[in-house]
């Protein structure tokens, strides 16, 4: 198996720019997502509008694969609603663990991500942000561990 | 620092290409790539001679201990209480009273704390750990800091890693009960002054244990010339296997404290009015132990003890140095850890990329290296670090497997640009 195909350009671009990175003032819900075993760190931050995200950010430190993904995830979920990001999830779910799965075309750039299954001990790198957004989309704030 | 071996006045020079031989594991490839095994420091292959005698063991001489009349019962018996002695020798305990097969230096530990630190201490005690300290030797002294309502104090290090012995003297005073500390980190290789931290703590009247796991490997450690009153080390970081390890404790203090678990083989009558405990060792002994994984342990001592553990010492020495050198050479390459005195273990990061970014990287290159906090968060938020690549080296490694992660994390360089 090649490397670019877990470290494709697009990884590589969101890890080193990552999109909508940084506090968002006056959120109206965020919760922190940590990966003890690696300790990785991300706090995602929410501005509602109803049950849609009307604005999302996220900041923290990881390895490549949390940072693009979380980054990646942030594009593709502003504007959506509750329904919409639960059916995604599921998506990214399958595609991140599935060996079969083929990537869904509404994943979009997301399916950059797609080289992770490969690498057992990194789908939790992918996974930690949507795990995080969940909670931030549940209840406010909270604290989301991966173990 | 220069890239030359130290000069061996004495012992066995290693044949490091014959050495290998003894490890079939190393013949593998990951990744279609030749292995090459950097992850010792979180636990080491096992030689031929260890494989072998758990083999011959299990094939024709299992049975429990301490038990039967029959032959298999009391060759097991045999074996088992030779296993003790083998590592009182290699320790240089007076007494095999004094070693307690545990399943880790966790364990052992957690023994400690519960049935030495636990009866004894109260409100206003202090237990002093190092600021290094894995999670196995800080979690268990919190544990009987909220049973007891004792309190732990940080004896601190500098940003090079270095045991600050001048600050951890300050700390030492008549409330001190416990000083635990490692022999070697694990997550920098920093040796500490475990003779002068001993003695600095009688002197106040405290006991020493220490987490002896990662310095057993790669010294020659004599518990009656360090003075400490607990020592604690894995099998599987000294070519042994895992599920076994030793509890050393002066024969005194083991005596005076209360059993940890109880059950079959520390006790001596049982009456449901009245239980009368064991002796040592078996009174820490509770149950059936690992019996195999205590031979295993005699081998790998043996083994180790076949090929000198000062040429052991003095090959590593060499690869630490060699590594470290060329490490620095690479742009955006960071040590962690630069204390004079360190035993195998060069821990690192890179200018870009995470060091499980790095680690997955290494791999691909059949390179295996540990990455993360390695069990030590306290150090990596001091340090202001999420995690580090840790290189660890044995025996079996070899100048070309310095080589190979000098290219491998050229290779990184390249993913990440």
């Amino acid at each position: 198996m090649d490397l670019k195909e877990l470290y494709r350009d697009v990884i590589l671009d969101h890890n080193k720019r990552p999109r909508n990175f940084g506090k968002l003032e006056l959120s109206d819900s965020y919760a922190d997502g940590h990966n003890p075993l690696c300790g990785d760190r991300l706090t995602v931050f929410l501005k509602m509008d109803g049950d849609r995200v009307e604005d999302i950010r996220f900041e923290g430190k990881g390895c490549a694969i949390s940072t693009a993904s979380a980054s990646l995830m942030t594009e593709a979920i502003k504007g959506k609603d509750k329904a919409d990001i639960g059916e995604l999830f599921e998506k990214i779910h399958s595609l991140l663990t599935r060996q079969d799965a083929v990537a869904d075309p509404s994943l979009g750039k997301l399916a950059a991500l797609s080289g992770v299954r490969e690498y057992p001990a990194r789908v939790k790198c992918a996974s930690l942000c949507w795990h995080t957004l969940n909670a931030a989309l549940e209840k406010g704030a909270a604290t989301v561990s991966t173990e | 620092m220069a890239a030359t071996a130290p000069q061996v006045a004495h012992g066995p020079v290693l044949d490091v290409e014959r050495v290998r031989r003894d490890f079939p594991i190393l013949d593998r490839t990951v990744n279609g790539r030749p292995l090459v095994y950097l992850d010792s420091g979180a636990s080491s292959q096992r030689p031929v001679a260890v494989l072998r005698a758990v083999e011959e063991y299990e094939t024709h001489s299992h049975a429990n201990i301490h038990r039967g009349v029959h032959a298999l019962s009391q060759a097991a018996t045999e074996a088992f209480e030779g296993a003790r002695e083998r590592v009182r020798r290699f320790i240089n305990a007076r007494s095999t009273k004094e070693i307690i097969f545990v399943r880790g230096t966790t364990e052992g530990i957690n023994l400690v704390a519960q049935t030495y630190a636990r009866p004894r201490l109260k409100a206003g005690d202090e237990i002093i750990v190092s600021a290094l300290e894995h999670h196995a030797n800080i979690v268990p002294w919190q544990m009987v800091c909220e049973q007891t309502g004792c309190t732990l104090k940080v004896a601190p290090i500098n940003k090079r890693g270095e045991f600050l012995f001048d600050e951890y003297l300050k700390l030492l005073s008549p409330r001190t009960k416990i000083v635990a500390v490692a022999h070697v980190s694990n997550a920098l290789g920093t040796i500490l002054p475990v003779k002068k931290i001993v003695d600095a703590a009688h002197a106040q009247g405290a006991v020493v244990l220490v987490d002896g796991a990662q310095a057993v490997p790669h010294s020659h450690v004599d518990v009656c010339a360090l003075g400490c009153d607990f020592y604690a080390f894995s099998g599987h970081k000294l070519y042994g296997p895992t599920g076994i390890g030793v509890l050393y404790g002066r024969e005194e203090l083991l005596q005076s404290m209360p059993p940890w678990q109880g059950g079959g083989d520390m006790i001596l009558t049982v009456s449901f009015e009245k239980t009368t405990y064991n002796g040592l060792p078996a009174k820490f002994e509770a149950g059936t132990p690992n019996i195999s994984g205590a031979i295993g342990l005699a081998a790998a001592m043996d083994y180790v003890e076949s090929l000198g553990i000062d040429a052991i010492a003095a090959h590593e020495h060499h690869l630490v140095e060699l590594a470290t050198a060329e490490l620095e050479k690479i742009p955006g390459i960071q040590i962690v850890g630069t204390a004079p005195n360190k035993a195998s273990i060069v821990s690192f990061t890179m200018e870009g990329v995470h060091p499980h970014d790095l680690g997955t990287i290494l791999d691909h290159e059949g390179v295996a290296v540990r990455t993360g906090h390695h069990c030590a968060m306290p150090l990596m938020t001091f340090l202001g670090l999420p995690a580090t690549v840790r290189a660890s080296f044995a025996v079996y490694n070899t100048e070309k497997d310095v080589m190979s992660l000098v290219a491998a994390l050229g290779k990184a360089r390249e993913v990440f640009g």
